[in-house]
């Protein structure tokens, strides 16, 4: 990867350039690059490890020769020859030279722009998140084949050891190679299904991205998420699901900036000053909802965009809007089954019913998923406070030791301290 | 499968801030206990209290203090018994102290029979 790539020769003012010009390059087409030689060779790690020798080549290269005027074409040429050099050196008794000769000259066709070809990053993609692809490492493999990341950040993101993602990452594109996973969008009649493998792992980026802005330590990965929801959005206009999860994850992170205080405590999502939400970004969320909605098809990241969309609603009504936010939950819990939608749906319905109601809906969704869920507990301990209930103390302290963030670990210090007026269990 | 979180800390500071902290990390304690995960666990002193046996040439000697200044020291650890890596790391960032120091996640032989 172009990372690794340090110090060849003396530092100069061309050899800065020519590495700068090929650190833009793979920030640009890293992934198309990838995709393009993986479409044809059917094998991912053959296609990262020929396209990393082609970017050592270049920064040999360029900065003797001066840069190509077309750095893509000349990287698929380089790494054409390194894939034909490389598979004439571990070719087994199977692959037969005609098969090697016709993908080199498909790959000849592509480096020279000859055949024109729809973004092929979506194909990979759906390779990555394929259901025999276990659920955990899809969207690891988008991360990695899309947008070039190693296994060591990866797997910070996701909390996972770097050697650990690394054998995952492995042994996911051997699969894909050994099972001959196909690099195709779906068939119409399967797409909503494997549609919805890519935009889990899309998600799942974007959660891992989200949950901990306040660290440097972990990459931020909501951003990338968001690239990566476009680019699906761009190759099918036409999914609402596509077009709901772009819309949530836009929603959540017009709020990014109004999530923390000045002086970097947590804020949630109800004591948020509106005027800090992106509101650019808010209307491009609403319209892409709006356009899913006028889709026949209805699903979790539209409805999730829904609810989104109710919380929005208090920059102008003053209160979001909770009677729909709850009839949402309704269908997302019967849509879903989740347990995390189950305690979602309990705060909202404690809002319109009193905390009560949110109490007895909480105990109905007692889960063991949940028991180490830190905003089941933060919910619980905030709804029995509101009941007057001295039990919120147990439940504070709960959620204050299943907090990571120190910020969200602070406040909810805070709420258990204000507790203290009120009378408790000595 | 048992885990050791062994938890390195500024020592001075952790020592200053001990009082202030302790409730953060009895918390941290009391969620692994409820979710039926914790083995044992325990603080340590100060790094100032430590000292060093070691047999040279056949005669046990004592070593004053730690070997080297180093500024984040061991200040304790819990064992914990979860099915996988995957899960001792995800209690492991829930450590308070993952945010000023380091927890190590180490998984521990299982015993001889």
């Amino acid at each position: 990867m172009i990372r690794s790539q340090e110090g060849e020769g003396h530092p100069s003012g061309r050899d800065a350039s020519a590495r700068a010009l090929a650190e833009a390059v793979a920030r640009r087409s890293y992934g198309r690059l990838v995709a393009m030689l993986a479409a044809r060779t059917r094998d991912i790690t053959a296609a990262e490890d020929a396209l990393s020798e082609a970017f050592a080549s270049a920064l040999r290269d360029w900065p003797l020769r001066g840069a190509p005027d077309n750095p893509e074409a000349w990287l698929m040429t380089v790494a054409r020859r390194k894939w034909i050099d490389a598979t004439r050196r571990h070719r087994s008794a199977e692959d037969s030279l005609p098969h090697l000769q016709l993908v080199a000259d498909e790959l000849g066709a592509a480096a020279s722009g000859g055949r024109a070809s729809a973004d092929e990053r979506l194909p990979l993609m759906f390779a990555c998140a394929h259901p025999a692809i276990a659920q955990a490492v899809r969207a690891p493999l988008v991360l990695q084949t899309i947008l070039g990341f190693d296994a060591a950040a990866i797997g910070s993101a996701f909390l996972v050891s770097p050697a650990t993602m690394g054998q995952r990452l492995v042994r996911a594109k051997r699969k894909i190679r050994d099972a001959g996973i196909p690099f195709e969008i779906p068939e119409p009649e399967e797409m909503p299904e494997r549609l919805e493998a890519v935009l889990d792992a899309i998600y799942a980026a974007f959660a891992e991205g989200w949950s901990d802005p306040a660290t440097d330590t972990r990459r931020d990965l909501a951003e990338d998420a968001i690239w990566l929801g476009r680019l699906v959005v761009s190759c099918l206009p036409a999914e609402p699901e596509a077009l709901g999860l772009l819309s949530v994850m836009l929603h959540a992170h017009a709020r990014r900036d109004a999530r923390r205080d000045a002086d970097g405590e947590y804020v949630p999502l109800d004591a948020q000053d509106t005027a800090r939400w992106d509101a650019e970004m808010l209307v491009e969320a609403e319209d892409l909802l709006r356009r899913a909605s006028a889709l026949p098809r209805t699903g979790r990241y539209q409805l999730e965009a829904a609810v989104q969309s109710a919380h929005a609603a208090r920059r102008f009504a003053g209160r979001p809007d909770w009677e729909a936010i709850a009839g949402i939950y309704d269908a997302l819990l019967a849509l879903t089954d989740s347990p995390v939608v189950a305690v979602n749906r309990a705060v909202a319905l404690a809002e319109l019913h009193g905390p009560a109601a949110g109490l007895e809906l909480l105990d109905a969704a007692a889960d063991e998923r949940l028991a180490s869920y830190q905003p089941y507990w933060a919910a619980r301990a905030e709804l029995l406070s509101r009941a007057g209930d001295p039990a919120a103390r147990d439940a504070y302290t709960r959620a204050i030791g299943l907090a990571s963030d120190p910020a969200i670990r602070r406040f909810l210090e805070r709420r258990r301290a204000a507790l203290a007026t009120a009378p408790s269990p000595a | 499968m048992k885990y050791m979180l062994l938890i390195y800390e500024d020592d001075a500071d952790r020592s200053e801030n001990m009082e202030e902290r302790m409730p953060h990390c009895l918390a941290y304690r009391d969620a692994m206990v409820k979710a039926g995960i914790y083995v044992t666990g325990d603080r340590l002193r100060p790094i100032a209290s430590t000292t060093n046996v070691r047999v040279i040439d056949g005669a046990a000697r004592v070593v004053d203090g730690p070997y080297v200044e180093i500024k984040e020291t061991l200040g304790g650890f819990h064992v914990i018994d979860v099915p996988d890596l995957d899960e001792a790391l995800k209690w492991a960032a829930r450590c308070p102290s993952a945010t000023r120091g380091v927890v190590e996640v180490r998984p521990v032989w299982p015993p001889e029979t």
